[in-house]
């Protein structure tokens, strides 16, 4: 197995991950998408760990880390959707334009 | 000692004999003056409400600690040998490799206290005063709600300013001018609850970060040409001449970039928009923001980096730049002075005036006289700032209008006034009137001995003829708001009455400061404040007069009394003079003034409304048509254009302002564009740079 | 590492026996026209990347991910969405008009590629090293030992998440019977 093949794989889960952040309207199905992105990452820390054989498990463990922000993200991502949802009736990324002044 | 110390040794050692002293335990204890106040500020904030007095007690004691540290070492450095110690504490390194391959060592990131002359002044400045002036509004803030907060964030904002004067590097200076420049918006912001007072924050805070751009620029430019961020090092380099060392190389660009940092901070024309609205704060942050801290940091600035300024082959250069800046802030500003009914305001655009006073002064390579006024302006403004807060507490009201006649009702608040506009305009023999003497006496020296590239003789002796024109101007508008203020007939509602102790004692302690420290630097006579300040500075650089030139005194003060005379003439006698006063109202003059050049107009319509509000219909069209763009852009121009010329015909008289307000609202249109609210869309432009960002890496 | 060589090793064809469907889920995962789809394959996706960390030789790691991703992100997901009453049906436009989706995939394949070319340009042909799997005693030992104080940083995340969390999603008592009044459309300020 090469290197490549993995960090390739991750570079495309990447991609769909940020494709889905910009094109997706509902704020969950956005949400959903950056873990797309993180487990993407996952993929590129683990490949390497295993690639450099390290022996503290250095990317192992972070993929852990990245595991354990990742659900904490989607507990207070979610509490702010359902915030948003709360006020405005709707969880749509597109009426947030509230930085347009 | 370093190098250029040694080298300032020798310099000195031909005009005067110099010893130094290393200022001994106490020097080595002024780290103390800083950390103190910023640790206090915290303190308030979490145990400031449970504490007896609610954090009044703690935020005027960190003051009387920073007020006698700062005078003791005043008094040793100004009656004892000068004193001169660098304490240092070595933080991190910064690496080379990004900072240009020029340099071969890291640069140290360093905190430290700068005990010299200059640092010295500042303390006892900024402790004296901003003492008196805490004492002061202890009375002033009686129960106001957010007491114990105002009292923390004054405190911060003092020891801001004491972290920046402390500073011996140029991070550790930003890091101060920052701290400042927060603390300066919680206070300007303190009645937050109307917006105008909010927006004047937050108007001040942006003016500053503008300007805070060209002092990161500088600074940069100035530490990795030396390839230390320490003034001494800097100092050091410029000691040897500039022949092609990398600062001399950059110095020009520099000296331009330091100073709009420090005309950012010092209020210079034309980011001056935000100090009169500054005034929205209480008064006791503006007398301490226009005396001792805040407005005179970029004077600082540029009185820390003089050698740089008046060094042949470094930013000599700038000097005209900085006088001709400095120049139009001392008439235009004075001017507005004039028609302004908030007693705040005029006081707030004569220190605007007198900034412009300083700045000359520095562009003039007169070191002392620049500081010496800063010194003394710094008493006798901030006990105008004090006495008018007096005035706006008894008759709940700011504008002049309402006043009038209150020498009765407020006697010790009226002489100490009359005392401090006294100073300010230049009258034998208070304060103001040797320190701007000197000014006088400085530029008119430098006037005969400009080089053409620093701006010529010509320049020179017509900045002199502006300086006494707004002497001129100064005593004019203090007597206006004298006049207006305390003589004629009460026009206000409220009932007058003084104000309790806490705050016309304050008042008679400025008013000595006001009448003394003038004395500390009587051309020929004293020198006191040319030993101690200006010691470190290479003598031969600093144009200070050895005696008084008598002419040049007889004129200045000529000025202020015909200023006085005139605004006697115009509002002290009422009746029969109204006339006269119509005559004032000259039609072009006085909108002018009134509107303050139209700078706030230009500034509001030209630059903040485009960029964010509701934009007029042309934008809406604009808008519409995005996806468009390509195909109808060609269109768009010949249109825009059309309209442009047919507005610039219309206008007439406001045309050339309008039509350059509209050329940016243009430009402001195209780039609301961009501007859509929507997350995702500024989500596609933040990944697309990254994405060239990272190319450009990978392919250079 | 030539092609031919690779193409000669039999564990990359169940590297591509996993990578493919997981492509496919991630795809799906972002273009899907069904709310609860989009979930269900980010589920794939998530088990097609404990499936690789497994072919890896990382089985800590894997099971992990199942249990935390797949177990619970994923439900918390499936409530976001009943919660905040995602449009379930097909008809609703879940993603964003063409004339957005456009410039988002230029983007995002631009930074597929520029990723692609700068790890080929780097690791060209590298190969993993054939090493013995890694035991999840072996993590628990670097965990506790080099990476305590990132682990107690994360763990003081979580709590902050979690105060956070409750925080946000908590209705006040006197908020609430203001909701029963302002039922009607309102744009808050």
């Amino acid at each position: 197995m090469t290197i490549v093949q993995f960090l390739v794989l991750g570079a495309a889960m990447f991609s769909f991950g940020v494709y889905g952040v910009l094109t997706r309207r509902n704020a969950v199905l956005v949400l959903l998408s950056v873990e797309l992105m993180l487990a993407a990452v996952n993929i590129n820390l683990v490949a390497f760990d295993r690639f450099l054989a390290d022996q503290l498990a250095g990317g192992q463990v972070f993929a852990l880390f990245v595991i354990a922000v990742a659900a904490a993200e989607v507990g207070i991502g979610l509490a702010i959707v359902l915030l948003i949802f709360r006020n405005r009736r709707n969880a749509n990324v597109d009426d947030l334009d509230l930085m347009k002044l | 000692m370093n190098a250029w110390f040694a080298d300032l040794m020798v310099l000195a050692a031909e005009g005067k004999e110099i010893e130094l002293s290393d200022g001994g335990v106490l020097a080595d204890f002024v780290w103390l003056i800083p950390v103190v106040p910023m640790v206090m500020a915290f303190v308030i904030v979490f145990f400031g409400k449970r504490s007896p007095l609610k954090g009044w007690g703690m935020a005027a004691g960190t003051m009387g600690f920073v007020a006698l540290y700062g005078t003791v070492l005043f008094l040793m450095n100004t009656f004892g040998d000068p004193i001169y110690h660098e304490g240092t504490v070595h933080l991190a390194d910064i690496g080379s490799q990004t900072l240009g391959a020029h340099i071969g060592d890291l640069m140290a990131i360093e905190w430290g206290w700068m005990v010299d002359g200059l640092s010295i002044m500042m303390y006892f400045v900024v402790g004296v005063v901003g003492l008196l002036v805490f004492i002061y509004a202890k009375g002033y803030m009686h129960g106001d709600i957010r007491y114990t907060w105002f009292f923390a964030s004054f405190t911060l904002f003092a020891g801001g300013m004491l972290v920046l004067v402390s500073a011996p590097n140029l991070i550790q200076l930003i890091v101060g001018w920052e701290l400042v420049g927060v603390a300066s918006y919680l206070l300007i912001g303190h009645y937050w609850e109307e917006h105008e007072n909010s927006s004047a924050a937050i108007k001040a805070f942006l003016t500053n970060k503008v300007a805070d751009v060209g002092l990161f620029i500088g600074a940069i430019m100035v530490g990795t040409s030396v390839g230390s961020f320490r003034f001494s090092e800097i100092m050091a380099v410029i000691g040897e001449g500039g022949g092609d060392s990398a600062l001399s190389r950059f110095a020009f660009w520099a000296g331009i970039a330091l100073f709009i940092g420090a005309m950012g901070k010092s209020a210079q024309f034309p980011l001056h928009v935000w100090l009169p609205d500054a005034m929205a704060g209480p008064t006791p942050v503006s007398a301490l923001m226009h005396a001792a801290t805040m407005v005179t940091a970029g004077v600082y600035l540029i009185g820390r980096m003089f050698p740089f300024y008046n060094y042949d082959g470094f930013a000599d250069e700038t000097r005209w730049v900085i006088i001709i800046i400095g120049a139009l802030t001392l008439l235009l500003t004075g001017l507005i002075a004039l028609v302004q009914d908030d007693i705040k305001k005029v006081l707030a655009y004569s220190t605007l005036s007198q900034l412009g006073y300083m700045v000359v002064a520095m562009g003039a390579g007169a070191y002392t006289a620049g500081l010496f006024h800063l010194f003394t302006h710094a008493f006798f403004k901030a006990l105008l700032f004090l006495g008018a807060g007096s005035v706006i507490h008894a008759v709940h009201s700011n504008n002049m209008s309402d006043m009038g006649g209150l020498r009765k009702y407020m006697p010790q608040t009226y002489w100490t006034f009359l005392i401090g506009s006294a100073a300010l305009a230049g009258i034998f023999p208070l304060a103001g009137f040797w320190s701007k003497d000197e000014i006088l006496a400085s530029v008119s020296y430098a006037g005969s001995n400009y080089t053409t590239a620093q701006g010529g003789a010509a320049l020179g002796n017509f900045v002199l003829v502006i300086a006494i024109l707004g002497a001129f101007v100064t005593a004019f508008y203090m007597t206006r708001a004298v006049s207006l203020t305390f003589f004629g007939e009460y026009k206000g509602k409220a009932h007058p009455h003084e104000s309790p102790k806490v705050m016309t004692y304050p008042l008679i302690g400025l008013a000595a400061g006001s009448v003394v420290m003038g004395f500390l630097n009587m051309p020929g006579i004293t020198s006191f404040f040319t030993d101690s300040v200006g010691a470190r500075i290479l003598a031969p650089l600093d144009h200070h007069p050895e005696s008084i030139d008598v002419v040049l005194a007889l004129i200045g003060t000529a000025a202020a009394v015909g200023g006085i005379a005139v605004g006697y003439r115009l509002w002290f006698a009422d009746k029969e003079t109204q006339k006269l006063r119509d005559t004032f109202h000259i039609p072009v003059l006085y909108p002018l003034l009134e509107r303050k050049y139209y700078i706030d107009d230009f500034y509001m319509d030209g630059i903040v409304r485009p960029v964010r509000g509701p934009v007029a219909n042309a934008m809406n069209w604009f808008n519409g048509h995005v996806l468009d763009f390509v195909v109808n852009g060609a269109g768009f121009l010949a249109r825009g254009v059309g309209k442009y010329v047919y507005a610039f015909d219309q206008r007439g008289l406001d045309g050339a302002i309008n039509a350059s307000a509209g050329a940016t609202g243009a430009s402001g249109g195209f780039l609301r564009v961009f501007q859509t609210g929507r997350v995702q869309q500024y989500a596609v432009m933040i990944f697309a740079g990254t994405v060239l960002l990272v190319a450009g890496f990978i392919i250079f | 590492m030539t092609f031919t060589d690779w193409v000669a090793q039999a564990e990359n064809y169940v590297f591509l026996a996993i990578a493919i469907p997981m492509l496919f889920s991630a795809w799906r995962v972002v273009a899907s026209q069904n709310v609860v789809h989009s979930v269900l394959y980010l589920v794939g996706a998530l088990a097609g990347s404990a499936a690789l960390f497994l072919l890896l030789g990382s089985e800590f790691v894997a099971w992990t991910v199942v249990l935390v991703y797949i177990g619970a992100v994923v439900v918390l997901f499936l409530f976001g969405i009943m919660i905040t009453r995602a449009p379930l049906g097909q008809d609703v436009e879940l993603s964003q008009p063409l004339r957005q989706r456009l410039p988002a995939a230029v983007v995002s394949g631009s930074l597929f590629l520029l990723m692609t070319g700068a790890m080929f340009d780097a690791f060209g042909g590298d190969v993993i090293p054939e090493t013995e799997a890694t035991r999840t005693f072996d993590v628990g030992i670097s965990i506790f030992e080099r990476w305590v104080i990132p682990f107690e940083v994360v763990s003081v995340i979580l709590l902050a998440a979690l105060v956070g969390g409750i925080v946000l999603a908590r209705r006040d008592p006197d908020e609430m019977t203001e909701e029963v009044v302002s039922e009607s459309e309102e744009v808050p300020q």
